[in-house]
């Protein structure tokens, strides 16, 4: 059928009214708080995004690029399965005692058996689980992680018990995991391998001008998976699927999606985003510790919610949380640029949270009145 | 005759104590659009849910397309053949139109489980060809249909329901929360699904409609059938005199 034809019963098709993508919104406030903080940094003499240091050849500041794309891109990842618990209405409360979990485990296995010469000091199991491929400690990994989100899943699908509470559950139970597992003490000294997996370099420091990618494996993942669910989301049937239970779930439910299995796989996802991210972290800091990961996962779900998905399910997008991670980012550098106390910029950012589902509220009540 | 499309014998439903329904025989012949009147539970609805399989059934037979039929639930009941438009819109506010008119059962450009490919492109061609022969009045069926009025909301679904439309489409009250201009479009709707010769029960309170749209008009009066006219030999004043009660005398028992 032709463009001019999609109006109906003699509506003339107006591309006007078309609803405008809520993503633009989050976009403009990105430009929006980049601007106030190049503007205060200016009046500081300095700038946010510039690059003002005269023996340099850049148009930006790379360094604080390369930090805000580093700083959002492990917690990134959190935030996208977060993203896609939160549209089927759903909360997942436990990504970050997940990826302590999941950390201390994977570390476990990926630990090598001399350390200058000397036995491993930190060794959890015997010589048998020394130096083992990477894909070892990756695969049991995933699969911790995996394993947490199912239960979550099953949890939420089955005994019907509100999300909030299955995954406050999860969230104290693997945080005691992550303690228990080695008595409370770090797990460190992995392979060479393991820990070149988020210091390495996959594309190999790129530049697109003046302007070079920060180069690190875990800003790649996030990347790539960022693609991947904004794909899957889209254009497959899992994405129709995960936003009609969050808009409808007794319609969807009515139409013949099996909306408990749906629920189970939506929280597999999640808990396996957060190993993802457990890998990546441990990998990083060649170290896991008990407490890695707290309070991941409100930071993962700010950063939704900033970028528009809404808590009420069926609204948001990944695209729209990746903006919202940036936001988060840009605010959390910003408010370092402009030397303001790390103790303002936690109170600023439990404000700004308020402040997005605030805005979320009105956005909805205004809708619904017309 | 013509073929019975769907036929129940004695079909009855308790709730408890209360007889919502009792011993219901109801006919209805291929290409045949009946009404059901009465007042408010007299029983439409649950006879409704019973045929639908919204609720399970106390007593008695439903025979659908000449089998017996016991459907778990209104899915089952939706694959057999029977679509319904309920009271309660079945839409998902943030998806499109094309969304929810092929919610459930989705066209792909290929197959992967849970991960299919959504063939939108058919989808949308497909709904703007479903809702250009229903008159549906939408200026852009991409946008979600949370933004949109009532009636055009209650159009998408019963357009849904016509385009789907194989066996017996059943209505409950599908014009209730409009206006005149989207009553009328509803009811251009129903007088293409008799041009198509598709079956229909329509659950109505407006008698004005029933006597434009239907055959044949079958009046509930608590819980019992207590007539079932056709359109040429009764007129409004008949009908409402079965429905209050005054013809039709099954109330001595209850009295």
């Amino acid at each position: 059928m032709a463009e001019a034809t999609h109006g109906l019963g003699g509506l003339k098709y107006d591309p006007a009214k078309r609803t405008r993508a809520p993503e633009w919104n989050v976009f403009g406030a990105l430009v929006l708080i980049v601007l106030i903080f190049e503007i205060l940094n200016r009046m500081q003499g300095g700038s946010f995004l510039f690059n003002m240091r005269d023996n340099v050849d850049a148009i930006f500041n790379q360094q604080r690029l390369d930090i805000m794309i580093l700083q959002v891109a492990i917690i990134g990842i959190i935030a996208l399965g977060v993203t896609q618990v939160i549209i089927i209405g759903g909360i997942d409360l436990s990504s970050g005692s997940v990826v302590g979990a999941t950390a201390m485990v994977t570390m476990s296995f990926a630990q090598t058996a001399l350390v200058n010469g000397n036995p491993n000091p930190k060794a959890i199991f015997g010589d048998w689980a020394m130096d083992l491929p990477v894909i070892v400690p990756i695969v049991i990994g995933l699969a911790c992680g995996l394993l947490a989100g199912l239960i979550n899943g099953l949890l939420v699908a089955y005994t019907k018990i509100p999300p909030f509470i299955a995954t406050l559950g999860m969230m104290v139970s693997a945080r005691g995991a992550a303690r228990w597992w080695s008595n409370g003490q770090p797990v460190s000294f992995p392979t060479a391998e393991y820990g070149s997996l988020a210091n390495g370099d996959l594309l190999g420091g790129m530049t697109f001008g003046l302007l070079s990618w920060p180069g690190q494996n875990p800003a790649v993942v996030f990347v790539l998976l960022a693609v991947l669910f904004h794909v899957i989301m889209t254009y497959t049937l899992y994405g129709k699927r995960s936003y009609a239970i969050g808009s409808n779930e007794a319609a969807a439910r009515m139409s013949g999606i099996n909306t408990d299995r749906h629920k189970v796989l939506v929280y597999a996802i999640a808990g396996v985003l957060a190993a993802v991210a457990a890998v990546l972290l441990t990998s990083k800091n060649l170290t896991a510790q008990a407490g890695m990961g707290v309070m991941y996962e409100l930071d993962a779900i700010a950063m939704a919610v900033i970028g528009g998905v809404s808590l009420a399910g069926g609204r948001g997008s990944i695209l729209g949380t990746v903006l919202g991670a940036a936001i988060f980012s840009v605010i959390i550098s910003g408010f370092t640029s402009i030397k303001l106390d790390a103790y303002y910029q936690e109170m600023v950012k439990g404000a700004i949270i308020v402040g997005a589902v605030v805005l979320d509220q009105w956005r909805q009540r205004k809708r619904t009145r017309g | 005759m013509s073929k019975v499309i769907l036929e129940t014998r004695g079909l009855t439903k308790h709730y408890g104590g209360v007889h919502a329904l009792d011993d219901a025989n109801f006919i209805l012949h291929e290409g045949e659009h009946v009404a059901v009147v009465g007042d408010n539970g007299a029983g439409k609805s649950t006879f409704v849910r019973q045929v639908t399989a919204v609720e399970q059934r106390t007593s008695g037979d439903v025979i659908f397309d000449g089998q017996p039929v016991s459907f778990s639930g209104p899915l089952e009941a939706r694959q057999a053949g029977i679509e319904t438009v309920f009271q309660t819109l079945a839409l998902a506010d943030d998806l499109d139109v094309p969304s929810n008119l092929f919610l459930g059962r989705e066209l792909f450009k290929f197959k992967l489980g849970p991960f299919s490919w959504l063939d939108r492109k058919t989808m949308r061609d497909r709904t703007m060809e479903a809702l250009a022969t229903t008159a549906v009045k939408i200026p852009n069926v991409d946008n979600p249909i949370r933004n949109m009025s009532g009636g055009q909301r209650q159009c998408v679904s019963i357009a849904r329901t016509a385009a789907f439309a194989s066996k017996l489409v059943i209505m409950d009250e599908p014009t209730a929360a409009l206006g005149v201009q989207e009553t009328a479009q509803v009811e251009n709707i129903i007088r293409g699904l008799k041009d198509r010769g598709i079956p229909m029960i329509l659950i109505s309170h407006n008698l004005r409609q029933v006597f434009d749209l239907v055959d044949r008009i079958v009046v509930f009066r608590r819980g019992r059938i207590v007539a079932s006219l056709r359109k040429d030999e009764t007129d409004g004043n008949d009908i409402v005199s079965y429905i209050t009660g005054v013809k039709g005398g099954t109330d001595a028992t209850y009295a």
